[in-house]
């Protein structure tokens, strides 16, 4: 019976397997497209209106029509100064200057911009996934959707089989041909000996690899401004969301990549990789050696046969609605900085890997059963430090061009405080501004 | 459809903190949402350090009192509806005609129950008066070490002789009123919340 069963189920298994390659793997390989996804996007599309438009009639429409009116706040918030609201809490008070001004409504101020915070804050929101304006059918983003009708049911249902029947498996296959011929196609490489066939085969085979990993994602990707193109020598610089940013990035160019030295498959897709072109990889404890890894940058930079590095500035994935700031480190190598804007569309499933909550294989499995991965990329002109320019403010202007080209917000917090505490400094800046407006500035006694 | 974070608060809950607090529906769970993000531990309530870790408020001088205003007395836990209660102070003074507030009278987000919250930010022995040390402390707390000892007990000494009425070398909660009536206190202590 079982040979039975084996003997009827093999040649399905083989026309899937041919399916596959023919549709999907060639031409993904050269870069050409059959138009499957552009249907598949399509037809996604248009369900996906239809169910918000659904969702819309139902359900208080009005609720809905304001919700996306304010971009989702809750809160709205005055931009004025710590100055400007203690001048306004004093007003009806006569200003008795020599012992110092303080009033008991001073504290006034202080509470309410900390409320405020509690409600909602710039930063924690950053590290939680977007919320979305209206629900596309998956059930990990259903935050406040309530049921609406038997048909979006029916929709949702179809929607569950596709993704975790029909798509998952295929994706699963894909990424597991596209990891598995990148760690052979890079080991072959790296039997050649240095020269420039073995430059070009390297990018072949990397592009490749990619094309067929960005498949395995149904990811479609959008970049524009592609003259600015970066060169050899040059640092590229991007927004972080997770680790699928070098996919999509890998997969119009070729990259150094650089990070920390992993174990496990990791490891074997780093070491295969790193026979066939330079990339930089670091131990651990060699991180902390902040020289050493600026040196090591550098040299790798001033070799002009070599590829590009990319680098996140930013050290940590944040959820893709802000930039956060950036750490100076890959400012101060020198060279040219070639700026890159990613932005996701969240509707068609949310890239953020929020490491706190999912491993990176729980990740994968929630990218392969989201409809797609839809992104921009943006290429933008190279950036240089200018005179008089430290390698802070010189980040800042980086930081901001890339949030403004990809319509993120600018924030100058630090990703890092996704894990750890805020520093005592700010808290004492703040202080410092209150006792000025206490006892005045030192020099106008 | 399960959804994550609303499934776990019931209608019946809405409805009695609508009534309690005057917050919309709408309202309500969103605010369920974000009470729901900070609660790390996923344990219904918040502790101390939920609360500081948003940086904002970790940075605000004033921080620790404002976390502890939420905190019952003796307390390290506070569940959702107190939190709500504690924001519902916060809420505009206009939107008091759809609520009738608490059967007990007095709606949370009245004047004097903001004052309240102003006043017990400095008591913090909730003995209903504000000594020197007290009004001291929050001092200390606002400027930081950029203003001496001295120069702040003076202070400290000017604001009570001016705020004391009764000559106890103390503000009452009565005094502190009164210093601060012509202050726009429905409008400094409230916050615009959207829909």
């Amino acid at each position: 019976m079982m040979e039975d069963f084996w003997a009827s189920f093999f040649p399905v298994l083989m026309i899937w397997f041919k399916c596959l390659v023919l549709l999907i793997m060639l031409p993904a390989m050269f870069g050409i497209s059959l138009g499957i996804t552009e249907t598949y996007m399509k037809i996604l599309i248009k369900t996906l209106e239809w169910a918000t438009h659904r969702i819309q009639r139902a359900s208080r429409a009005e609720e809905i029509l304001k919700h996306s009116s304010s971009n989702g706040g809750l809160i709205q918030r005055d931009d004025s100064s710590l100055e400007q609201e203690i001048e306004e809490l004093r007003r009806n008070r006569p200003k008795a200057a020599e012992q110092g001004d303080f009033t008991l409504s001073d504290v006034l101020y202080f509470t309410r911009k900390g409320i405020e915070s509690i409600v909602e804050d710039d930063v924690t929101q950053r590290f939680t996934s977007e919320e979305l304006v209206s629900w596309n059918l998956l059930t990990r983003t259903n935050n406040n959707f309530q049921y609406v009708s038997v048909r979006l049911t029916i929709l949702w249902g179809v929607g569950v089989i596709l993704r975790y029947c029909i798509l998952l498996p295929l994706r699963v296959t894909l990424a597991g041909i596209g990891i598995s011929w990148l760690v052979i196609g890079t080991t072959l490489v790296g039997f050649l000996p240095n020269c420039r066939v073995k430059g070009w085969l390297s990018e072949l085979v990397h592009l490749m690899c990619y094309r067929i990993c960005a498949r395995s994602l149904s990811a479609t990707i959008h970049y524009h401004k592609k003259q600015n193109r970066p060169k050899k020598g040059g640092i590229c610089v991007a927004n972080h969301t997770s680790p699928i940013d070098v996919v999509i990035l890998a997969n119009d160019g070729c990259y150094a990549m650089v990070g920390q030295v992993h174990g496990g498959l990791m490891g074997v897709i780093q070491r295969a990789m790193e026979r066939s072109c330079p990339h930089i990889w670091f131990e651990r404890a060699e991180m902390r050696d902040r020289h050493l890894v600026t040196q090591r940058l550098r040299d790798h930079v001033n070799d002009k046969t070599k590829l590009p590095i990319l680098i996140f500035p930013e050290g940590t994935c944040v959820n893709n609605t802000s930039v956060m700031m950036f750490k100076k480190g890959s400012f101060e190598i020198g060279g040219t900085i070639y700026p890159l804007a990613i932005k996701y569309d969240p509707q068609f499933g949310d890239a953020f890997w929020n490491s706190s909550k999912y491993n990176m294989v729980s990740y994968l499995l929630r990218m392969m059963t989201s409809w797609a991965i839809v992104c921009n990329v943006w290429y933008m002109p190279p950036m240089t430090q200018e005179e008089g320019e430290n390698a802070v403010q010189f980040a800042n202007r980086v930081k901001s061009a890339i949030a403004q080209q990809g319509g993120l917000v600018d924030l100058a917090w630090d990703g890092a405080l996704k894990r750890g505490r805020v520093k005592d400094s700010f808290k004492e800046q703040q202080q410092k501004m209150y006792s000025h407006m206490v006892v005045g500035d030192d020099s106008s006694d | 459809m399960g959804s994550r974070a609303s499934s776990l608060l019931r209608e019946e809950d809405i409805e009695e903190i609508k009534k309690e607090t005057g917050f919309s529906h709408s309202q309500i769970t969103r605010l369920y949402s974000r009470f729901h993000s900070l609660d790390k531990g996923e344990n219904g309530a918040l502790s101390r350090e939920d609360f500081q870790r948003i940086p904002e408020l970790a940075i605000n001088p004033l921080g620790d009192r404002i976390i502890n205003a939420f905190f019952p007395e003796g307390e390290d836990q506070v569940n959702f509806r107190g939190f709500m209660k504690t924001l519902a102070r916060f809420r505009p003074v206009e939107d008091n005609e759809k609520n009738k507030g608490p059967p007990s009278g007095e709606p949370l987000n009245s004047r004097m129950n903001k004052l309240l919250f102003a006043f017990r930010l400095y008591d913090l022995d909730r003995d209903d008066k504000i000594s020197r040390d007290e009004l001291l402390q929050v001092l200390r707390m606002m400027v930081g070490v950029n203003i001496s000892d001295e120069q702040l007990g003076s202070i400290a000494d000017r604001t009570i002789q001016e705020a004391d009425t009764n000559g106890d070398m103390c503000i009452s909660f009565t005094e502190f009123t009164k210093v601060l009536e012509k202050v726009d206190v429905e409008q400094k202590m409230s916050i615009r919340f959207l829909h």
